[in-house]
């Protein structure tokens, strides 16, 4: 998800490319591509064709990126939505449905993913916050070079090697069991680096004269970052952190290795199998050929991209009326 | 840059006011408030230090006694036989087919996705431009999982008459040899990965073009360029950079992805004679991996797996660090 379109100041100029070419019909100059195709002589006429050309394949890339593209929405919305409007879906779960029947819920993943990404969010926010301060406000010479690139490698991690890193320390070291919260802790290896960097663009953009007006009163760093940096730039953090939530939602690798899916209500992190969106559309994988396991599976997906989509817009929403004031 | 990879390239860029932001300044009093508050900053940022060590120390603490058993040369070995009294175990197969597959996702996905990004900020109508846009963000969000089951349920049967073309016409290139296996094939694999990844390009390509400065454009413009010209010559070459880390980091994607491909792949057969044909099946370092979470028994059958991923995280480090080193050489340009 792009949010720095978002998160941008309120755009009240006009975009630079309308500017010099938005019109495409009229460039400067009065040629249009078409124009130019019939009144330039030779040389001139292989430059037109070129820029015709590449009109064309752009259109053409759009289309051809937009097939797949919509195709997916399509074709999960089409085939998800009437597990959906089922009686259980919302209050129900799978306990005792097979792969060949039809009906049962969806509430325990739904409540299983969302506790699940609480948890995850709590452990993950504050660290990646004071992160984020800590390179914006504090950060000087070597240690903040080393934490950011250490940020860099850190959102590289791919979701399965956090997840095996887990299963070292957590499983193989401590002797824990898989659990919810393992795969949690997985997670949260995955969201701090979003946190980090959607913090420290917005605290950038944090006017300078605000901190030096507060300085200036005599009010200690540690306040002004509080009371003054934060909050100036909280509701960007918000968003931050809800796209840093509605990605690690859909996360399937450290589930897959650290909390095994579960048909019942399951409420314990600690212990046991976990119930969970991503799990849940994973646990029909073999039998999607059956219709009925093919419609859960729809069903799921459909669930986690709405619960995803209700994080990105409430984020944008709260990006767009909070944005930083110049 | 974007949070789609949460990677940024702001750091030490100038704030929006042109200034450098706040570095070193001497603001903090000394007081407990002051130490408590930048001690927990200064914590947290180190914490995130000692988590990468930690990362990379306990995957090869737990990959060496592996290793160390291993029977089978690790880097050239085919065989996948971790446990037991004599366990032997190589990357070969794993190697070849995730980064191909993540070479066939670039080869389609940068190309398309420049040019969906260039179409959006240069070609579009203007009021195409937001709902597109926002369009290609909210793909960019959905969860790989569901590409990977559309792969599995919608586009394979879609694919397949494609595939058997090409191998009817072109089967005597080694590349694309017919092997008797349809659905999960590299090739397929390659093209599901470039769907997933082609939002990610698009995204960031398109905020970097957006940033084209307008003086650049207005003067190729005023020289008389047509507009292709024009973006040759100022929109493309001020994008490039940003379009190198934004393709560097779709192949991070790719080369990691799990879920999706473990919903596609074909596993091969112990013993299958090597094959070149990217029309062939084969596991992912991912999709090995998670496939047989439930194998996780015995420690050096984990281990084999730790040392799998190993390869994998390094692999993706060094991505991760061309992409670092491509934004850090911008940045010395810009400034």
């Amino acid at each position: 998800m792009s949010t720095a379109t978002d998160r941008r100041l309120p755009d009240d100029r006009v975009p630079d490319d309308q500017v010099a070419s938005g019109d495409t019909s009229t460039p400067p100059g009065g040629r249009s591509g078409r124009d130019a195709l019939s009144e330039m002589s030779n040389p001139h006429r292989a430059r037109a064709v070129k820029d015709v050309v590449a009109r064309v394949v752009m259109w053409a890339a759009f289309f051809l990126a937009v097939v797949p593209l919509v195709w997916i929405l399509g074709t999960v919305i089409g085939k998800g939505f009437h597990m959906l409007t089922t009686s259980t879906w919302w209050t129900g779960n799978q306990r005792n449905v097979n792969s060949d029947d039809f009906g049962g819920g969806a509430r325990h993943a739904i409540e299983g993913t969302l506790q699940m990404v609480g948890i995850t969010a709590l452990i993950a926010v504050p660290i990646g916050i004071l992160t984020a301060v800590y390179l914006v406000e504090y950060g000087r010479g070597h240690l903040a070079r080393v934490i950011s690139f250490t940020v860099d490698i850190l959102s590289g991690v791919p979701s399965i090697v956090a997840a095996l890193f887990i299963y070292a320390i957590w499983v193989t070291a401590f002797g824990f069991s898989r659990s919810g919260f393992a795969a949690a802790l997985a997670l949260v290896l995955l969201m701090i680096p979003v946190i980090v960097r959607s913090t420290e663009e917005m605290l950038k953009l944090v006017p300078n004269e605000l901190r030096e007006a507060s300085y200036a009163l005599g009010v200690p760093k540690w306040a002004t970052v509080v009371k003054i940096v934060l909050r100036t730039a909280f509701s960007g953090i918000v968003t931050g952190v809800l796209l840093g939530i509605a990605r690690v939602m859909g996360e399937t690798a450290p589930l897959l290795i650290l909390a095994p899916y579960t048909k019942n209500f399951q409420r314990d992190l600690f212990n046991g199998n976990f119930p969970t969106l991503p799990m849940m559309i994973n646990q029909d994988r073999g039998d999607f050929a059956l219709a009925t396991a093919a419609e859960r599976m729809w069903g799921a997906a459909l669930t986690l991209i709405l619960l995803v989509l209700l994080l990105n817009v409430i984020g944008r929403v709260i990006a767009h009326f909070g944005a930083v004031k110049k | 840059m974007s949070t789609v990879t949460g990677v940024s390239a702001a750091d030490q860029t100038p704030g929006p006011d042109g200034r450098r932001p706040l570095q070193a300044d001497h603001a903090s009093t000394g007081r407990v408030g002051d130490r408590l508050f930048g001690g927990a900053a200064t914590v947290s940022g180190v914490f995130v230090i000692v988590l990468v060590t930690l990362i990379a120390i306990f995957l090869i603490v737990q990959a060496v006694p592996a290793l160390m058993d291993n029977s089978a040369n690790f880097f050239t070995s085919r065989v996948w036989a971790p446990g037991g009294e004599q366990p032997a175990f190589g990357i070969l197969e794993f190697l070849w087919t995730t980064v191909t597959a993540s070479a066939i996702a670039m080869l389609l996905s940068v190309p398309v996705g420049v040019a969906v990004a260039l179409f959006l900020t240069q070609y579009a109508p203007t009021w195409m431009r937001r709902p597109a846009a926002s369009l290609v963000d909210l793909l960019a969000a959905v969860p790989s999982i569901v590409y990977g089951l559309w792969g599995l349920i919608a586009f394979a049967p879609v694919f397949k008459p494609v595939q058997s073309f090409i191998e009817d016409k072109l089967g005597w290139f080694p590349l694309f040899a017919p092997t008797g296996i349809s659905g999960g094939t590299i090739c397929f694999i390659g093209v599901v990965l470039a769907i997933m990844v082609l939002p990610i390009v698009t995204a960031l390509s398109r905020e970097v073009f957006d940033q084209t400065p307008t003086a650049h454009k207005e003067g190729a413009l005023a020289l008389g360029a047509t507009q292709w010209e024009m973006i040759r010559t100022s929109v493309l070459p001020f994008g490039r950079p940003g379009v190198i880390s934004a393709s560097m980091l779709a192949l991070g994607r790719a080369l990691g992805e799990t879920i999706a491909v473990t919903f596609l792949v074909s596993a091969l057969a112990d013993g299958n004679p090597w094959s070149w044909s990217l029309f062939n099946g084969g596991e992912t370092f991912a999709s090995k991996i998670a496939n047989n979470a439930s194998e996780f028994s015995n420690p050096n059958k984990t281990g084999a797996y730790i040392a799998a991923g190993l390869v994998l995280f390094v692999l993706t480090f060094v991505v991760n660090s061309i992409a670092r080193v491509v934004i850090e050489r911008r940045k010395a340009f810009t400034e």
